[in-house]
């Protein structure tokens, strides 16, 4: 098994499903139909097959695993190079594991080009695998621009009424990003002669130039995680995406920004990290506070979710640049969470949207009286939301706060201080589409979840017990190579102590 | 082996109702729950005489969060103080539970309602019987979440749902000390473990720390700190505010988690942080003042509120303030002492209430009850029980635990004892006055209700009466039972509540002069005497005063203001702000200067070259292009040279 190329079939195999779509022939149901179980076997056997690179990854070593490398364009020294570690480990099966759960929940609310959905959202799978899996720059870099184009498509034509200002508006704020990441590419091949990811990260780049690439670098991954104010994108794609692409979008796209953190600007930059983290810090604070309250303001349950993912990417950028192992490995939990738990909010206003065809708040209010198995599932997701402890939003939350507390107190008093905001806009918006009086007509005859959608949470509901109840079974996998990433960076793994 | 029964199987009973409870119908959702609380119930009594005295030990379950130094387990620390806390808990909850099945009999959600109080006992216990901070946080919520879904049982009710919200929201504000504490302790001791702490804490007495950008005494911070959550979770002076609201939960919530443990948490958390509050003498100054100032702020609002839910959650209030001041002046032992006498007795209270409340066709404003005490006796007996033992009658549970609070205080040399003292004597005070005033409005005099309510007056049926004896006769003998927590030499704990070589304050209690120890009981006196006079022998007093003293009246009714003040200075702000930042910050000025400007001049361009759906593609692709044109371009350079 150890011979096979792993990392390489569960990239591509989402791939070949999608051609075997693409010949799919006949009447419309029928195609619509077959697409529908292709995608969805696809999609199942890649994320089976992701739980065999769980099976054979090695929590003790901190380097990368199940290594591939074959010549790719000669004479450049750029190869086809792709391995894992404890940081890229749990987003490949995030990845898989999402795809799998969005077909599942599309199954009946999609009816508009099934073909070309299906298509979208497996070639979305096997960019996903590859961003995070690719351990040469140019790899990384086609796979991470790429992973846009089904999302724009996802967007503009499955989207809704003002599709095209928000899928303009993600490119503008992509486009510079894209241009300055790919000429910190340029300059790094320059100086280190590779575009290998292991070797650039061993390479010691000047301190001055060290600013440059990493500014560049955080253009482009500031944009995605989005880090405030770069964050006005997201409320607007979130609004307009189907409820599949924002589950992806939120559960695995905005990670792209955290990822590139941690495996680009923090081991191969540590000097420029260390003196931009102020900056960091600073717009994270901005980002849990503003965004905050915004959130709590708004009329619309999509964007009130996507607020709140910005509130809570700024924790996980707060949790990276602390930089201890209780900050990076709190970050990186609350990043895999933040996929479970803010991808599980969309879909559950995907279900109340598929039946009132509205997002608006108002439109809803004691839904709790027809649908107490809905209610149920949005009250879990909603306090995983809120970080409480027993679910999987708690761990990363008080390991990122604690971990900052030991590097700058002041930043660890304002984070903590979103704990109250988050609580309050999550509870006031579950307040007010589940709890009160039934009123409106065409609620008092809505249904509750179907059987696919019941199929679609459960493994949602299964992770966030499970990561927020035993997350050492997730910790422990990364711990060597945040270990080894704090030893690059030159902090010392134990905690300072600002003693006197 | 027993531990953990005792603690799991509220939750099983939880997850029983709660889940299938629709399957297997309201009976046996009620017949699980109570069974399961009732085997809790016996074990912790088995727990509490097998702890008393006894050395602690630990209980391992399994790893929970385990990064670096920072380990926290799923585990039961079982010692007297957990052994008290947890036979307080097992037990007020079996009672409750078994009270409930009367009091919500005509409710439609019966399993969901025992789910939930299930659901909270099972926090609760995990919240006493943590290992660690991160365990204690996580019953801290817990209780927390249980609290805010059973104030919002009644979810079609806008105030109920409000109150839930409020419940929860000015908790977190506490839970940001809680939460700075438990970092703040892990900065110290690079350890969130309790052993650990405790055992480095006398090590670490005088150490200075830098933490927003000023110098610290080490252990004073971090006990601050931890009071912080203490005085959210306990609702004491300034985060008090969601108590009185969460009264809009069914009674038997109010008395199990609003009176007799929940609240109490904060308590817990003061003792069971003993040693390291014991090396904080600023902080327990902090403790004895904010405790002693709740404590008459609240009997002040007590006496002119007219929902007889609401006098008792103010007494509550109050008497959590006794509780903190008694810990503040160093005898965290009658801090104790008093949570468990209390909880019989204000849970009678409670549930006496709710039975009053039963009685009179849900009419809780005690201005439409009177002379009602004929047709329910038992009720009206329970009452005067628990009222009696309320207001520190001799020989009652109160009399035992709030004397030697008091006389604690003046024992003591905490630079607020003396302050602390003489609220708690004059806070007595208005305790028996407001108890005397509840029974008298309600019970006696005429009747005040109308002829259709009068009609259905009706004592409750054993269900609901039999709890109410079983802690009647709590609140009249638990005092004595208990009376050995509080001996000077500290057996009954055997370290488990930790007090520093130079607190004598246990021992020094009993030396205090005779007027000392008469003065709680001159207070009861007069207390109970004066309201005897004004809703007795005189009924037109009370308006008279009130109109007499007519701006303090006013500021006691509406009870300090605390809820306008708030009101102006968070909430709307807040809500101004963030409309704020949204219409202003994101669309007026990112939005406008960033992509929409950018936009704005793109966009003729891409409309004259692109179909408006396919334009961003092709935007994308172009850019693309770029890209690796760039690319090629770079590597032609390099190939080359």
């Amino acid at each position: 098994m150890s011979d096979w190329p792993l990392l390489s079939l569960v990239t591509f195999l989402p791939l070949v499903g999608a051609a075997f779509i693409l010949l799919i022939r006949g009447d419309t149901a029928v195609v619509a139909q077959n697409s529908r179980s292709v995608a969805l076997w696809t999609a199942l056997v890649t994320f089976l097959l992701s739980l065999l690179v769980l099976g054979n990854f090695d929590s003790s070593q901190a380097g990368f695993q199940l290594v591939e490398k074959r010549s790719w364009l000669l004479g450049f020294g750029i190869d086809y190079h792709m391995g894992v570690d404890g940081i890229s480990l749990w987003f490949v099966l995030l990845s898989t594991l999402l795809t799998v759960i969005v077909i599942i929940g599309s199954w009946h609310s999609v009816q508009d080009r099934v073909k070309e959905y299906m298509i979208a959202f497996l070639v979305m799978d096997t960019l996903m695998v590859g961003v995070f899996c690719a351990l040469d720059l140019v790899l990384f870099y086609i796979f991470f621009e790429g992973i846009l184009i089904p999302m724009y498509l996802i967007i503009g034509i499955w989207g809704g009424a003002r599709r095209i200002y928000a899928s303009f508006k993600f490119f503008l704020y992509t486009l510079l990003g894209s241009v300055l990441f790919l000429v910190a590419i340029l300059v790094m091949y320059l100086q280190a002669g590779t575009t290998d990811i292991p070797t650039l990260m061993a390479t010691e780049f000047a301190p001055g130039l060290q600013r440059w690439l990493w500014l560049a670098l955080f253009a482009s991954f500031a944009v995605k995680v989005p880090m405030w104010p770069f964050h006005t994108w997201l409320p607007d794609a979130h609004v307009e995406a189907p409820t599949a692409g924002s589950v992806l979008l939120a559960g695995v796209l905005l990670k792209l920004g955290g990822y590139g953190f941690l495996r680009f600007s923090l081991p191969m930059l540590p000097d420029a990290s260390a003196y931009f983290a102020p900056l960091v810090y600073t717009l994270s604070i901005i980002a849990v506070i503003y965004t905050s309250l915004v959130a709590l303001m708004q009329t619309d349950m999509k964007k009130l979710i996507a607020y709140s993912s910005v509130a809570h990417m700024g924790i996980v950028t707060i949790g990276i640049f602390t930089p201890n192992a209780l900050g990076i490995q709190g970050s990186i939990i609350q990043m895999l969470s933040h996929g479970i738990v803010s991808g599980a909010l969309f879909m559950v206003v995907g279900v109340v949207y598929d039946r009132i065809h509205s997002r608006d708040i108002e439109r809803y209010g004691g839904l709790a009286e027809r649908m107490p198995a809905y209610a149920l599932v949005f009250m879990i997701f909603m306090l995983a939301s809120v970080g409480l402890p027993g679910t999987s939003g708690f761990v990363g939350e008080v390991l990122v706060l604690v971990g900052i507390f030991q590097t700058n107190s002041w930043v660890a008093l304002f984070a903590t201080s979103g704990m109250v905001l988050g609580a309050a806009y999550m509870l006031w918006l579950y307040r007010r589409t589940i709890f009160g009086a039934l009123t409106k007509d065409d609620l008092k005859l809505i249904k509750d979840m179907r059987p696919n959608e019941v199929i679609a949470f459960a493994p949602l509901l299964i992770l966030v017990f499970a990561m927020g109840i035993y997350p050492a079974f997730f910790l422990d996998p990364m711990a060597a190579s945040v270990e080894n990433l704090l030893v690059q960076i030159g902090a010392s793994p134990a905690t300072d102590l600002a003693l006197h | 082996m027993l531990y953990i029964i005792l603690v799991f199987a509220p939750l099983l009973g939880a997850i029983v109702a709660g889940l299938f409870g629709r399957i297997i119908g309201d009976r046996a959702s009620q017949l699980v729950t109570c069974g399961l609380m009732g085997v809790a119930a016996l074990c912790s009594v088995i727990g509490l005489f097998s702890t008393i005295g006894a050395e602690p030990f630990k209980v391992p379950l399994f790893t929970w969060i385990n990064v670096a130094t920072f380990e926290a387990d799923w585990a039961l620390r079982i010692d007297a103080l957990s052994g008290v806390m947890m036979f307080v808990v097992s037990f007020i909850s079996c009672l409750i539970h078994i009270y409930s099945i009367g009091y919500m009999s005509h409710d439609k959600s019966i399993p969901r309602f025992m789910s939930y109080l299930s659901l909270f006992t099972f926090a609760m216990l995990m919240l006493v019987t943590s290992d660690n901070l991160v365990q204690l946080f996580f019953g801290w919520e817990g209780v927390g979440v249980a609290s805010y879904l059973l104030i919002g049982f009644w979810y079609t009710k806008p105030s109920a749902c409000a109150a839930a919200i409020k419940a929860f929201l000015v908790n977190r504000v506490g839970d940001i000390g809680l939460m700075l504490g438990i970092a703040s302790c892990y900065l110290l001791f690079d350890s969130v473990q309790y052993d650990v702490i405790f055992g480095a804490a006398g090590a670490m007495a005088g150490t200075t720390v830098i933490v927003f950008g000023a110098e610290f005494d080490a252990l004073t911070l971090t006990a601050i700190l931890l009071f912080i959550g203490a005085m959210g979770k306990s609702a004491q002076l300034g985060l008090h505010t969601w108590l009185p609201d969460a009264m809009e939960g069914p009674t038997p919530v109010s008395a199990l988690i609003h009176a007799a443990t929940m609240v109490t948490a904060g308590v817990f958390l003061v003792a069971r942080f003993s040693p390291v509050f014991e090396h904080a003498p600023t902080a327990l100054a902090l403790v004895t003042f904010i405790g002693a100032s709740t404590a008459i702020f609240a009997a002040t609002i007590g006496l002119t509120q007219f929902d007889i839910k609401r006098v008792i959650a103010y007494s509550t209030c109050s008497q959590l303030g006794y509780m903190f001041f008694a810990c503040g002046v160093g005898a965290y032992s009658a801090g104790i002492f008093h949570l468990y006498t209390h909880a019989f007795f204000k849970a009678l209270l409670f549930l006496g209430a709710g039975s009053v409340i039963h009685a009179m066709s849900d009419e809780q404003d005690m201005r439409k009850m009177g002379g009602i005490w004929r047709k329910i006796p038992v009720t009206y007996t329970v009452m005067w029980i628990g009222t009696l033992a309320l207001v520190g009658f001799p020989l009652t549970a109160g009399y035992f635990s709030k004397d030697a609070i008091i006389e604690a205080a003046w024992a003591s040399h905490n630079s607020f004892h003396l302050y602390a003292f003489w609220m708690g004597v004059t806070a007595a005070v208005l305790t028996a006055f407001y108890s005397g005033r509840l029974i008298f409005m309600t019970f006696h005099g005429e009747c005040r209700a109308s002829e259709h309510v009068q009609s259905h007056i009706h004592e409750s049926p054993l269900v609901m009466t039999a709890p109410l004896g079983i802690l009647a006769l709590g609140a009249l003998f638990a005092g004595m039972a208990g009376v050995g927590m509080i001996a000077a030499d500290g057996g009954w704990w055997n370290g488990a509540i930790f007090t520093g070589p130079d607190n004598h304050v246990l021992h020094d209690l009993h030396e205090v002069g005779f007027w000392v120890k008469a003065a709680p009981f001159i207070a009861m006196v007069i207390g109970l005497g004066l309201s005897w006079l004004f809703y007795i022998r005189m009924p037109e007093m009370p308006a008279r005063v009130a109109s007499a003293f007519r701006p303090l009246y006013l500021f006691f009714l509406n009870k300090w203001y605390f809820d306008e003040l708030y009101d102006r200075i968070f909430v709307q702000p807040a809500k101004a702000i963030g409309y704020g930042l949204w219409r202003g910050g994101d669309m007026g000025i990112i939005d406008r200067f960033g992509p929409d400007g950018v936009a704005a001049s793109a966009w003729s361009t891409a409309k004259r070259t692109a179909r408006l759906q396919t334009g961003f593609v092709y935007h994308y692709a172009f850019a693309m292009l770029i890209g690796v044109a760039l690319l090629v371009t770079w590597y032609l350079l390099v190939g080359r040279g």
